[in-house]
C-alpha cells in the first residue's frame, strides 16, 4: 500500500521519493510504505528489523544510520531509524518499527551500524525501548539509579 | 659600592671580635648570619617573580595581568601570599600523613641550600666550596625524593602519576644537566663557582660552549618542572599532578620552591655561562641579580609560549638527542683544550 | 616478570579539560590507555521533554542551548525542521541574514577548537589570542541580536530583527581580517613542533570507522570522507554559495584541527558571498500566531553545524506543540568513537583526542 504523504505538488523530488518507495514496497513487502518530499518511510514489523538493514545497507548503499529515536504513541511506541548514504546520494529511507507497550522489544543493531550503540542505549535510557542482543543496555544520560523513562507520555503521571 | 657587602661583614666580625668573641665563634654568627638573609631575601624574591611572571604572561596574552592592589599590581602577591598562609591545611584522610605533611617542607629546604656555595658577587659565597659544582648538582637530584613523597603520600593515582613522571623525567634530564656541565670545569679546571667565575676573565663561557649552555638550559627547564616540561604538575592533564591534594601554605611551600629553584639554576647559568659578576661600571652583585633576571625572563618567556610535550616525547628527547649531544660537546671540548695546549697557548 | 596490573582513572567529570561534565573512565597500563569508557550526562537538562510542554515558538531559546559556542547552528536547525513541517517559506533576506550569522557562529566555535586544542596541550597563549579574536564575533552576535553567545536570533518563519547598520562594517573588517588571524594561529599554535607532535599520528579515526560509527562534520571530513550537508544534502540558500569541503587524510588529530582551520577560510568566503547578494526585504514571514502544523506529520531535518549533523526530528499531533521533539546532537556520537581511538595511546593523547573531538557537552547531554 502507497500513499502520498507530501501536500505539495508533484515536484521531482516527489517523483524521486515515490519511485524509491515503489522499489522499498516491491523489494521488501513491508507493512505499509508512504513518502513525502524528504524521505521515504519504510514500516516493518520488528522481528524483520535486521534483515531488511541488513540488506538496506549491502544493496542499497544505506551505510550511514543518521538518527534514532523512539516516538511513544501510547499503546505503541515507534522506533524510527532515519538512514542516509556516504558518500551522498539522492535515496533516504525512514525504518519505522511498532512495539506494543507492553513489551517495548526491538533487535539491536550494533553488529550493522555500531553508531546505534549510544542511540539505542539513549532510547532504552528516555523511552524504556528494550533492545534485544544489545551488549551493553544501560543508561546513558540518566544516572544508573534513576527509576522511569521520562519521554514517555506517561512519566510522572503517577503510573 | 663593589666590596659594599664584604665590607658590612668585615665590619661586623670585627666588631663581634672587639666585643670578646673568639674569632671561630664570630665566623660561625656572621655564616648563619648571611645564609639566613639569603633565605629572606630569596624568599621575598619569589614575591617579585610572581608578580613578574604574571605581567610578562600578561604581556603575552594581552591582557594586563594584576593592575588592582597597588601600582601596577604589585601588591597582589602579597595579598595572595597572605590568603595562602591563612587557608585551611587539609590532610587527606586517607593519605600517608608523615610523608605528605614533610614532602613540601624538605622541598623548600633542599631549594635555598642550593644557594650555599652560589657566588652572589665577588667573594660573596655563603660557602667557598671547591665542589661547589657537584654540590649544587647532587642537591638539585634531591628534589625528585621530595616531588615522589607528595605524590605516594597523597594516595591519589593523578598525584602518583605526576610524582613517577617527575621521577622519570628528572632521572633522565639529569645527565645531559651534569654532563653539559662538564665542559664548562674542563675549560675552568675546577669545580669551585668562584674560580669558575674568574676563568672567565678572558671570554664568557657562553661564547666557547654553545651548545653546553643549550643542552644545559633545555635539560634545566625539564629540571625545573617548567613549561614545556611541566610534566609532574600538568594541569590540562594530571589536574595538577604530584600537588593535587595539597592546599594553603603546604601548597605555597612548593611554589616557592619551585620559584627558588628558577632563581638558583638561573644564577647558575648566569655564573657558569656569563661570567658571574663580570661586567663593567655596576658592582658584582648588581651584575649578576641582572644576569639572573635575564635568564629568568626566558625561561617565562617559554613557559608561556610553548605547549607541553608528551611524556615518552620528553623521555625520547632527553636518551636520543640530549645525552649524545652533550656528550659529544665534551669530546670536542676535550680535544680543542689538547689542541689548543699543543699549540702552546 | 614484575607482576603488573591496570588501575583505573577517572578524567572528570570535575577535571580542567574535560570541556564541561564529560566523564572518561580510563583503564591504564602505566602512562598507556588499555580501554576508555565514555560517561556522558552530567548536563542532562531533559530539553525532549521540555519541548512537548512548549509551543513551536517557545523552544527557540532551548535550541539555542544546545550548543551554546555556535549558538545560531541549533537554532537554524530547529526553525528549519518547524518550517518544514507547517511549510513555511522564509523571505530571502532572512535566509541571507541566517547564513551569515550561522557561518559567524561556525568560526567562532572553530576559534573555540583551536584555543581549547591550544590549552589542552599547556598552550595557554594560543588559547587567549583565539578568544580575542573570537570576541569580535561575539560583538557582532551582540549588535544583532542583543546576546553574546546564546542569541536566540531566529524565529520561525525569519529572523527577530533585521541587522543594524553597524554589523556591515564590523563583519565586513572581520572577514578582512580573518586570514591574517589564521596566520597568527599558524605561527603561534600549528606551527609549533611540540604541537604538531602531539596531535600527529594521535587518535587516527579510519574512515570506515567514522562512518559505521556516525561521526560526522569536521571529525568525518578529516578521516578523508568529504560529506558535508551545505553541499550533499543543501538546506536553506546554501546551494548558492561557492566554497570548498577541506578533507584530511589520516584522520588523526592533526587532521582535524587542520581541516576545522580551513573550514573557518572557507565560511569566511560563504559570508563574502552573503554579504555581496543580500537583498532588501521582508525578514519575517506570515506565521500563524498559534502554529498548529497537521496532525501525523513528522520530518528530520538536519543541518551541518560545526560539530557535525545536528538532526531534529519532530512529530506533530496538530497541536500547538510538538508531541515529539529529538535531537541527533553530533557531538554525543562523536564521543563514541573516543574509546577506540585513545585505545594503545598515552594518557596525554586522551586529552588531544577529547579536545580535538570537540564535543560540546550541552548538546551531547541535551
Amino acid at each position: 500500500m502507497i500513499t502520498d504523504m507530501a501536500e505539495e505538488s508533484n515536484t521531482a523530488k516527489d517523483n524521486h521519493m515515490a519511485e524509491l518507495a515503489a522499489a522499498l514496497n516491491e523489494r521488501f513487502k513491508p507493512l505499509e510504505v508512504n513518502y513525502d518530499q524528504y524521505f521515504a518511510y519504510l514500516k516493518i514489523e520488528p522481528g524483520a528489523l535486521p534483515a531488511v538493514m541488513q540488506s538496506l545497507y549491502d544493496d542499497w548503499g544505506m551505510n550511514y544510520l543518521g538518527n534514532l529515536d523512539a516516538v511513544d504513541y501510547g499503546e505503541e511506541f515507534e522506533v524510527v531509524y532515519h538512514l542516509y548514504g556516504i558518500p551522498a546520494h539522492d535515496k533516504k529511507i525512514a525504518v519505522k518499527v511498532r512495539v506494543p507497550r507492553q513489551n517495548p522489544s526491538v533487535p539491536s543493531l550494533i553488529a550493522i551500524y555500531p553508531t546505534a550503540d549510544w542511540q539505542e542505549r539513549e532510547a532504552y535510557d528516555l523511552m524504556g525501548i528494550q533492545f534485544t542482543d544489545h551488549p551493553n543496555l544501560v543508561r546513558v544520560l540518566l544516572p544508573d539509579d534513576f527509576s522511569g523513562h521520562p519521554l514517555r507520555k506517561d512519566f510522572g503521571k503517577g503510573v | 659600592m663593589e666590596h659594599l657587602f664584604t665590607n658590612i661583614a668585615q665590619i661586623l666580625t670585627s666588631w663581634m671580635v672587639s666585643l670578646g668573641l673568639p674569632p671561630i665563634w664570630a665566623d660561625l654568627i656572621l655564616l648563619i648570619g648571611q645564609w639566613t638573609i639569603i633565605v629572606v631575601i630569596v624568599t621575598l624574591n619569589v614575591i617579585v617573580l610572581v608578580w613578574l611572571e604574571r605581567k610578562i604572561s600578561g604581556f603575552i596574552q594581552e591582557r594586563l595581568g594584576p593592575n588592582r592592589l597597588g601600582p601596577f599590581g604589585a601588591f597582589q602577591t602579597i595579598a595572595d601570599a597572605m590568603k595562602l598562609l591563612t587557608k585551611e591545611d587539609i590532610i587527606p584522610s586517607q593519605a600517608d600523613r608523615w610523608i605528605f605533611m614533610t614532602a613540601p617542607m624538605l622541598f623548600i629546604v633542599i631549594a635555598v641550600m642550593l644557594y650555599a656555595v652560589l657566588p652572589l658577587g665577588q667573594g660573596m659565597e655563603v660557602v667557598d666550596l671547591n665542589v661547589g659544582l657537584f654540590y649544587f648538582i647532587s642537591l638539585g637530584s634531591l628534589s625528585t625524593i621530595c616531588l615522589l613523597m607528595a605524590g605516594w603520600g597523597s594516595n591519589n593515582k593523578w598525584s602518583l602519576l605526576g610524582a613517577m613522571r617527575s621521577v622519570a623525567q628528572m632521572i633522565s634530564y639529569e645527565i645531559p644537566l651534569a654532563f653539559s656541565l662538564l665542559g664548562v670545569v674542563m675549560l675552568a679546571g675546577s669545580l669551585n663557582l668562584s674560580e669558575i667565575v674568574t676563568a672567565q676573565n678572558r671570554y664568557w663561557f657562553i661564547l666557547l660552549q654553545p651548545v653546553a649552555f643549550l643542552t644545559y638550559f633545555i635539560a634545566a627547564t625539564a629540571e625545573l618542572n617548567r613549561g614545556p616540561f611541566d610534566m609532574p604538575e600538568a594541569e590540562q592533564e594530571l589536574t595538577a599532578g604530584a600537588y593535587t591534594e595539597y592546599t594553603g601554605m603546604r601548597w605555597a611551600l612548593f611554589f616557592l620552591a619551585e620559584y627558588t629553584n628558577l632563581v638558583a639554576v638561573s644564577a647558575l647559568a648566569a655564573t657558569l655561562f656569563f661570567g658571574g659578576g663580570q661586567g663593567p661600571w655596576l658592582p658584582s652583585w648588581l651584575w649578576i641579580i641582572i644576569k639572573t633576571y635575564l635568564i629568568m625572563l626566558v625561561f617565562m618567556w617559554m613557559k608561556w609560549t610553548f605547549p607541553r610535550i608528551r611524556m615518552d616525547h620528553l623521555m625520547s628527547f632527553s636518551w636520543k638527542v640530549l645525552i649524545p649531544v652533550s656528550l659529544a660537546n665534551i669530546l670536542i671540548t676535550g680535544l680543542g683544550i689538547e689542541f689548543f695546549r699543543g699549540m702552546g697557548w | 616478570m614484575i607482576e603488573t596490573e591496570t588501575y583505573t582513572i577517572n578524567i572528570g567529570p570535575q577535571h580542567p579539560s574535560t570541556h564541561g561534565g564529560l566523564h572518561v573512565e580510563a583503564i591504564m597500563d602505566g602512562e598507556e590507555v588499555k580501554d576508555a569508557i565514555v560517561h556522558v550526562g552530567y548536563v542532562h537538562r531533559s530539553v525532549e521533554k521540555i519541548a512537548e510542554s512548549r509551543t513551536y515558538a517557545q523552544f527557540v531559546p532551548y535550541a539555542s542551548r544546545l550548543d551554546y559556542l555556535a549558538s545560531h547552528l541549533p537554532t537554524l536547525g530547529y526553525v528549519q525542521a518547524v518550517e518544514k513541517l507547517a511549510g513555511i517559506i522564509v523571505p530571502e533576506r532572512a535566509e541571507y541574514i541566517r547564513v551569515i550569522v550561522s557561518e559567524l557562529s561556525r568560526i567562532a566555535s572553530h576559534m573555540i577548537f583551536v584555543g581549547s586544542l591550544a590549552i589542552d596541550l599547556g598552550a595557554t597563549t594560543g588559547m587567549v589570542y583565539c578568544f580575542r579574536d573570537r570576541e569580535r564575533i561575539m560583538d557582532m552576535f551582540e549588535m544583532s541580536s542583543g546576546q553574546r553567545m546564546i542569541a536566540s536570533y531566529m524565529r520561525l518563519g525569519g529572523i527577530s530583527a533585521d541587522l543594524p547598520e553597524s554589523f556591515y562594517p564590523a563583519v565586513e573588517s572581520f572577514i578582512n581580517d580573518l586570514p591574517g588571524m589564521i596566520a597568527e594561529y599558524h605561527g603561534l599554535i600549528s606551527g609549533n613542533e611540540i604541537l604538531q607532535e602531539r596531535c600527529k599520528d594521535v587518535g587516527i579515526l579510519s574512515a570506515q570507522d567514522a562512518v559505521a560509527y556516525g561521526v560526522t562534520g569536521p571529525n568525518l571530513r578529516a578521516s578523508g570522507v568529504d560529506y558535508d550537508l551545505r553541499r550533499d544534502d543543501p538546506y536553506g540558500i546554501y546551494p548558492r554559495f561557492e566554497f570548498r569541503v577541506p578533507t584530511g587524510q589520516n584522520g588523526d588529530s592533526w587532521d582535524r584541527f587542520m581541516v576545522r582551520i580551513e573550514e573557518m577560510e572557507q565560511s569566511g568566503r560563504i559570508i563574502k558571498q552573503a554579504l555581496r547578494d543580500m537583498p532588501s526585504g521582508e525578514i519575517q514571514a506570515k506565521v500563524p500566531r498559534i502554529l498548529k502544523p497537521e496532525k501525523g506529520r513528522e520530518v528530520y531535518h538536519r543541518v551541518e553545524s560545526s560539530k557535525g549533523e545536528l538532526g531534529f526530528h519532530l512529530v506533530s499531533d496538530g497541536s500547538d506543540k510538538p508531541y515529539r521533539v529529538h535531537v541527533r546532537a553530533p557531538s554525543f556520537i562523536n564521543l563514541m568513537v573516543l574509546p577506540l581511538i585513545c585505545r594503545g595511546g598515552k594518557l596525554q593523547d586522551v586529552i588531544t583526542n577529547i579536545a580535538t573531538l570537540d564535543p560540546v557537552l550541552g548538546e551531547s547531554d541535551r
